[in-house]
Formats: C-alpha cells, sequence, structure tokens
C-alpha cells in the first residue's frame, strides 16, 4: 500500500472519532478530498522542481502512535531557551506532554488545539480563523484534513506577552518510522505583541517526517516576532506549511534557521490585508553531508503603503543542496509598495548546490521593487587579509561564514536565542574562535 | 632579518617583480617608493604571503629561513605584519575579538595558552591610549564603516597589538589628514626598537618627514632601480619620478 492509500484509510478510521455536528467536520472532508485528488507534489509541480518527496514516502511510518513516549527533563534541556522564563508547548510524537510544558489561560490563551477544537468557548475563534489563510495544496490540506493537535495560542487586544512562548515538538524513535502533522493556530489581538520560538527535534535516528501547518492571523497594530530553529537529526524532514495573514499597520518577522534535518521544506506565505503592513523574512541557512532545504516564499502584497524586506544567507558545504525560491506578488491596488528580496550564498565545497529563483508578478505601477541574488565562493582578499594576522585558513573561513551570515543574526531580538543561535552557527561551522561571537 | 633575492613574482605566468633584490636589518627603517603600477603592492603581498602570487625565481628568507613555501598565518605567527592599503570589513566580529583571536591563534602556534583576559585588557588598553582610540571603537565591528582614517588607525593598532618583527606599511598614509597621519606615524616611532624594522610603502614622501626611514628604494617596473638615504625621498618629491627614468636610459 502506497503511503498515500495508507493516509486515505487512517481518515477513514479517523472520521468514526469526530463529531459529525463540529464545524470542522466539512473543513476535515474537503480538505481529504483534496488530498486525495492532487496526492503528494511531485517534481513536475514548478513548485517542487528542486525538491523530491519520493525517498520520504518509503519507510512505513506510524500515523498515531500508541508506544510509551516518555521523555526526561535532563535529556531535552537543552533544546529549550529558557527552563522558567518562557511559555512553553511541548508534544512528544505528537502528543501534548503536561510535564514539559507551560501553559497560560491568565489574560492570554496559551494552551492546546485539542482542546480549542473540542470546547465551546474558543469555537467562535476556531470559527472565525481555522483553515482562513491556508491555501488548498495537497499537503496543507492532508494537515487540515487530520487536525488533532498542535498549539493553539490566542493574544487579546493591547496585550504584550512579557516573555516568549516555545513550541517544541519531539519525536522519540520508539516508532521505526513516524509521520507528525502539527497543527498550530495562533491569532493576535489588536496593538498585541508576541515572540514565538518553534523548534522540530528528533531525539533519536530513526525516521522522522513532519507535516506542520501554522496560521498566524496579526490583527491591526499586532506584532508578531517568530522564530523557527532547524537544527534537527540526520533522518529527520520537515514540511513545514506556515501563512500570516497581516491586518493594516502590522509588523510580522519571521526568522528560519535552517542548520539541518535529511530534508526540510519552508513554504512561508505572508498576505498583506490592510495598508502600511511590514514583513520581514529572514534567514540563515548553513548545510552539509547531503542534506536539503529548500525555502519557498510569498509575499502577497494586496493593499497599498506597505514594505517587504526579504534577506536569505545560505552556506552549503559538502554535498548538500538549497532551494530559494522567493515569489512577490503585487496586486493591481497595492500602490507604492516597497518590496527587497536577497539571496547571498556561498558554495564552500564543488559538490555542494544551490538552486535560486526570485519570481516577481508585479500588477501595479508605482511600487518599488527590488531583489538580488549572489552565488560565490570565498573572498580570497579577506581570507589573505584574516590570514595575514596569523589566524589560519579554517579559523578564517569560519570568520568570514561568521561575518557573511550577520546581518540575518544582528536582527534576532531576544538575547538568549541570539547567543544560542551563535553557538549552533559555532559548532556548524565546526571550530571555537576563542571568544564568544 | 629579511632577505629578498633575485624574486620574480606574479600573477598567471606574468612576472610583476621582475628580480627584487633587499635587505633589511633588525633596527632599519626603509621606505619603498615609486609611481603606480611599479610593483609595491605586489612586493608587500608575496613578501607576506598571498597565495594567488607565484614566485617563478628568487627567494625571501626571514631571519635565515627560507619562507617562500610559507603559508601567510605561518609567517605572521614568525613575526611579520602587513598593513593592508584596504582592510576588510568583518561585520559582527568587533575589533577587540578579532585582535583576540590573532593574538590567541599565534600563542597556540607557538604552544602557548591563551593570553590572560587581564593582561589582554590592559594591553589593549594601553595600545589604544597610544593611538589616540576611543574605547567605543573598540566594540565596533571590524572596519565596517569605517572612515579610511579609522581603517587606517585600526591596521596600526593591530600591529601595536601583535607586535612583529617586521612591519610592512603599505599606503598607510593614503586617507589620512595630517593630524591623524602625525598619531598613526608617532605609534609606529613608539614601537621601534632595535630587534624589528619597518618598511614603509609610499607614494609620497609627507609619511618619511614622520617615520624618518634610514634608506629609500625607488620601484619601478617591477624592479629596485635606485636606492639611497632620505634626502633621494626629497629629491623624488621635488623632480618626480622622470629623472629616474632618463638616468636609466
Amino acid at each position: 500500500m502506497s503511503f498515500k492509500d495508507k493516509l486515505l484509510s487512517s481518515y477513514i478510521a479517523l472520521e468514526d472519532y469526530l463529531e459529525f455536528d463540529s464545524p470542522l467536520h466539512d473543513v476535515r472532508n474537503n480538505a481529504i478530498k483534496i488530498f486525495e485528488e492532487k496526492g503528494f507534489p511531485t517534481k513536475k509541480e514548478e513548485a517542487w522542481k528542486y525538491t523530491s518527496l519520493n525517498t520520504l514516502l518509503k519507510p512505513d511510518y506510524s500515523i498515531y502512535s500508541n508506544k510509551e513516549r516518555n521523555v526526561e527533563l535532563k535529556n531535552v534541556r537543552k533544546y529549550f531557551l529558557h527552563e522558567i522564563d518562557t511559555y512553553k508547548l511541548v508534544f512528544v510524537d505528537g502528543v501534548y506532554n503536561s510535564f514539559l510544558s507551560e501553559t497560560t489561560h491568565d489574560s492570554l490563551d496559551v494552551c492546546l488545539m485539542s482542546a480549542a477544537l473540542n470546547k465551546s468557548k474558543y469555537k467562535p475563534v476556531i470559527e472565525a480563523y481555522f483553515n482562513k489563510a491556508a491555501k488548498s495544496d495537497s499537503l496543507t490540506a492532508l494537515n487540515t484534513a487530520f487536525t488533532k493537535e498542535g498549539a493553539y495560542i490566542h493574544i487579546p487586544a493591547h496585550k504584550e506577552v512579557e516573555k516568549p512562548i516555545e513550541i517544541i515538538n519531539f519525536s522519540t524513535g520508539n516508532e521505526a518510522a513516524i509521520f507528525l502533522q502539527p497543527r498550530n493556530l495562533i491569532v493576535v489581538g489588536e496593538n498585541a505583541h508576541v515572540q514565538i520560538i518553534e523548534r522540530h527535534q528528533s531525539l533519536s535516528s530513526n525516521e522522522v517526517l513532519t507535516n506542520s501547518v501554522t496560521e498566524i492571523f496579526a490583527e491591526k497594530r499586532a506584532y508578531v516576532d517568530y522564530y523557527k530553529i532547524q537544527n534537527d537529526e540526520a533522518t529527520a524532514s520537515l514540511i513545514d506549511n506556515t501563512y500570516i495573514s497581516q491586518q493594516r499597520d502590522t509588523v510580522c518577522r519571521v526568522h528560519t534557521f535552517a542548520f539541518g534535518g535529511k530534508l526540510v521544506r519552508n513554504n512561508l506565505n505572508f498576505f498583506q490585508k490592510g495598508e502600511n503592513c511590514d514583513s520581514t523574512l529572514k534567514g540563515i541557512t548553513i548545510l552539509e553531508g547531503k542534506q536539503h532545504t529548500d525555502h519557498n516564499t510569498l509575499v502577497h502584497h494586496i493593499a497599498p503603503n506597505c514594505e517587504s524586506h526579504q534577506d536569505y544567507k545560505g552556506l552549503f558545504a559538502e554535498a548538500s543542496t538549497g532551494v530559494f525560491n522567493g515569489k512577490i506578488i503585487v496586486e493591481k491596488d497595492a500602490q507604492k509598495i516597497d518590496a527587497f528580496q536577497q539571496n547571498n550564498n556561498i558554495l564552500i565545497d564543488d559538490k555542494a548546490t544551490i538552486n535560486a529563483k526570485p519570481q516577481l508578478e508585479i500588477f501595479a505601477d508605482d511600487v518599488k521593487c527590488s531583489h538580488g541574488c549572489t552565488i560565490g565562493q570565498f573572498d580570497e582578499d579577506a581570507l589573505f587579509y584574516l590570514r595575514s594576522r596569523g589566524i589560519g585558513l579554517k579559523e578564517s573561513r569560519a570568520l568570514l561564514m561568521y561575518a557573511f551570515a550577520n546581518t540575518v543574526l544582528e536582527s534576532v531580538k531576544i538575547p538568549e536565542l541570539k547567543v544560542r543561535i551563535n553557538k549552533l552557527i559555532a559548532n556548524k561551522i565546526g571550530v571555537s574562535l576563542g571568544f564568544e561571537l | 632579518m629579511l632577505k629578498i633575492k633575485d624574486l620574480h613574482a606574479g600573477l598567471e605566468g606574468k612576472d610583476i617583480l621582475q628580480g627584487i633584490n633587499l635587505e633589511v636589518k633588525a633596527g632599519e627603517v626603509h621606505a619603498i617608493m615609486g609611481p603606480n603600477g611599479s610593483g609595491k603592492s605586489t612586493l608587500a603581498s608575496v613578501v607576506a604571503g598571498k597565495e594567488e602570487y607565484e614566485v617563478s625565481r628568487g627567494y625571501i628568507t626571514f631571519e635565515n629561513e627560507d619562507i617562500s613555501e610559507l603559508d601567510p598565518e605561518e609567517r605572521a605567527h614568525k613575526g611579520i605584519f602587513l598593513s593592508f592599503q584596504y582592510p576588510v570589513e568583518i561585520p559582527g566580529v568587533s575589533v577587540t575579538n578579532f585582535i583576540k583571536t590573532a593574538i590567541n591563534e599565534t600563542r597556540k602556534s607557538k604552544k602557548m595558552d591563551d593570553m590572560p583576559a587581564s593582561e589582554m585588557l590592559k594591553m589593549i588598553k594601553e595600545k589604544a591610549d597610544m593611538l589616540e582610540i576611543d574605547r567605543k571603537f573598540l566594540s565596533r565591528s571590524l572596519n565596517e564603516g569605517f572612515s579610511g582614517g579609522e581603517k587606517k588607525r585600526n591596521e596600526i593598532f593591530q600591529m601595536a597589538m601583535l607586535e612583529p618583527k617586521l612591519a610592512i606599511l603599505d599606503e598607510t598614509d593614503s586617507g589620512l589628514d595630517i593630524d591623524a597621519l602625525k598619531i598613526v606615524a608617532n605609534g609606529v616611532n613608539k614601537l621601534k626598537s632595535g630587534d624589528n624594522a619597518v618598511i614603509v610603502i609610499t607614494h609620497y614622501q609627507r609619511l618619511l618627514d614622520y617615520i624618518v626611514p634610514d634608506f629609500v628604494h625607488v620601484l619601478m617596473n617591477g624592479r629596485i632601480v635606485k636606492s639611497g638615504t632620505k634626502e633621494l625621498a626629497y629629491e623624488l618629491e621635488e623632480k618626480g619620478y622622470d629623472w629616474i627614468k632618463e638616468e636609466l636610459v
């Protein structure tokens, strides 16, 4: 049985458990039809030209794990930004872990999708927002059909959340291969502020495939600062589908730190629905081995007088592969748009590959749109400068890599996170520079 | 200290340096002057070990050891320092962190432990004061957004910290106003001793009023065509290079 068929028959089993009067029931049924019709994307589709899911679909994934899923704090502590100073939503093999989490209902909701779907008090929010920003591509639809668990975050108007919220998905490896589909809904009320960190982390070398969907709604004047840390095992793959819907006067920033995993595909979509929106999409990608990361971004300028800033830096070693596919659409009525996209890449080894493709579709006539893409190697003059000061070749390269990535790093607004990312980068590059970067 | 013998070197099989002979002894200051494109910066880069240059003939010894095959960092560890005409910007790495890395990498090559933090700080303070460098400057990203003068002063600061045996100053005076020039020259003079040597590469005699050379060499078409004392620099300032060309004919 193919993985697709297995999923379709699992859905029939799932349906038996669902309440038929739930508003979600129709949404799920429509979604599974879309998936059944379209199936998994193939390289024949333009948006998947450089990324093949074929090998990922081969293992016999467990879709609902029933195995023991205990995780000891001492084994996972290092994956948390803070033990105390953050809210935490921790999922282990797709199931909520209350011991490792710190939720709240005190003036804001940081809790579970499963609770939000089943309790009547959340019904208005679910009806107003669930699946309203997500596109109906087959992978998002697959997630929608199976929606069961994930983060539910609702920040009321004018609330400035005082500490970051961490969403962490662990997989234990208790199954030989596991398929996970977290579903996150984040609603940020008028003039509210929030910082969120999302991480997917496998704790074994067994196969993991995650197909995650996150919807973020920023009501007018809201501020959303979102960080994705992707530094997973070489047997863990992630398809991340994130949709951000911005009302007027909002600022939304997403930083993606793609430091590994077997295959990572980021479908990051911004929709600017009101005037004076500001969108920032930044990323640092550092890969080695046979790792593959594909950043597929969309900034859809629907309203006038908005800005978008994209800055993606990539360092590719050994036989790793990177893809950057950045699409900007400026609608006819979206005048006075300032859209900027930059993608710079360094190929460290001969066998590394980067496929970069900016796509601009502009239907308005009074816009400022610019994009730049570079693919290069190390600057020999810069290397000579560093080496002439007594710094060895390897360390000099590391310093240049660090300097290269720095424009992205310096806009991280959580100091502890910045330190953490610095350390990850130092580890990735494989040198200690004798000072805290 | 430094001996260059019949040095031919260049890029892609084409020699830019065509038979350089030069000996620099400890305690000496040498000035190398010459028109644009005469090979001055190439000579500096070849001595410091820039890999894209190929040495086709001759050799360079430093303290009686042939260094022609050494990497740039190995030459730095032996005490050769090159002050760049165009220093490179390194965003995100502060001047202080950069110099710490450079010093400790050099110590590591000598199987020494890292310099204790307190000693490092004391030295940084001392050298920064000597060059009238503001403390805030030291926490800025290396060369990023520095003015031409700040870049050059930062080069001399690094030189002061690394305490090289041989310092090659490549066009250190370009981009400096007279006050900055005096501060930089004063710094170089304070670092000067009987045990080290300086090669000053310059277009103009101006810098040599402040860093007084023992010898002046004129480089033309990849060769040293004339050597003399500091008076030669004045003569060049006054008469240009044409009279030397004529003399050569």
